[in-house]
């Protein structure tokens, strides 16, 4: 594919917009995401605001990147095939939330967090590849 | 950053700032490559299939962060003294629950909510909801400070 060089630069591009957003909004900070969700401690609702900024930036514009034909360096949008609200994702979302809750990182942070040097997050994200390893060697249907 | 008498700690501005950009971002990927910017689909796919895309969007990911840093020295100091065991133990456990959801805070809560999937709406509500229940049991059950 021609495009490949323009799609991962594109891809590069992004991440770096997404790195510099999640380090700008202090989500890189496990304490901040923590204190979101402790809504019964001290509770700090920025991170409502950032999820409120970004759905509403993307809610907007998505609008108009869908009505196009194709992505511009792509032939087709890979949007997710399964819509339905079914057990996988109730029950990988009740996991996801429990050790987002414990250690304060989902994914992004996580990994934007090991630009700060953090064995924290370096932990963190061992721990996140173990998860996806286990998964795909016990959890996922196989085929 | 950000001053506010209300809440204490509550920075609005920057994360306005912050998660506009985020939006951003998403709203590019999607336009320029047709992909979702869901960071956790994004990394369980680098570690199963042969695509540099995946890699550059988290090597520009730690990057961009890298460069907030490197600009306002003091922004972020790593987290030190909160139990490692319990860092790894969070680490699988959101490494297992996003790729059997099939996404996390940014692919179903950022860009599933901006599509209107209930699929994602339900998968938010869910995680927020055990998120909220994680750190009650650590902070006030256990009473280990996170």
């Amino acid at each position: 594919m021609t495009h490949a060089p323009a799609r991962n630069a594109s891809a590069l591009l992004t991440g770096f917009i997404f790195g510099l957003g999640l380090a700008i909004s202090q989500m890189v900070n496990p304490k901040k995401v923590l204190d979101f969700l402790d809504v019964t401690g001290n509770w700090d609702p920025s991170l409502a605001l950032v999820m409120a900024a970004a759905v509403g930036v993307a809610m907007l514009a998505f609008r108009f990147v869908l009505k196009r034909r194709q992505p511009l360096f792509e032939s087709e949008f890979h949007l997710p095939r399964v819509t339905k609200v079914d057990r996988s994702v109730l029950i990988g979302s009740a996991v996801f939330g429990l050790g987002w809750g414990i250690g304060g990182y989902c994914p992004g942070p996580g990994i934007a967090a090991l630009s700060a040097g953090s064995v924290d997050a370096l932990v963190f994200v061992a721990g996140m590849v173990l998860g996806s390893l286990v998964y795909r060697r016990f959890g996922a249907p196989s085929g | 950053m950000c001053d506010n008498r209300v809440v204490a700690n509550f920075t609005p501005v920057s994360a306005l700032v912050g998660g506009a950009l985020i939006g951003i971002s998403a709203t590019l990927l999607l336009w320029l490559t047709g992909r979702i910017a869901g960071v956790s689909g994004i990394m369980h796919g680098a570690l199963s299939a042969r695509s540099p895309w995946r890699w550059l969007f988290l090597a520009g990911l730690i990057a961009g962060a890298a460069l907030w840093m490197a600009l306002v020295p003091g922004a972020f100091a790593p987290r030190t003294g909160y139990s490692l065991l319990l860092v790894l133990l969070s680490g699988v456990l959101v490494g297992f629950g996003t790729a059997l959801a099939g996404g996390c805070t940014s692919g179903h809560g950022v860009c599933g909510i901006s599509r209107l999937s209930v699929r994602s709406i339900a998968a938010t509500i869910t995680f927020v909801t055990t998120g909220m229940i994680g750190v009650f049991v650590v902070r006030h059950l256990l009473g280990v400070a996170s």
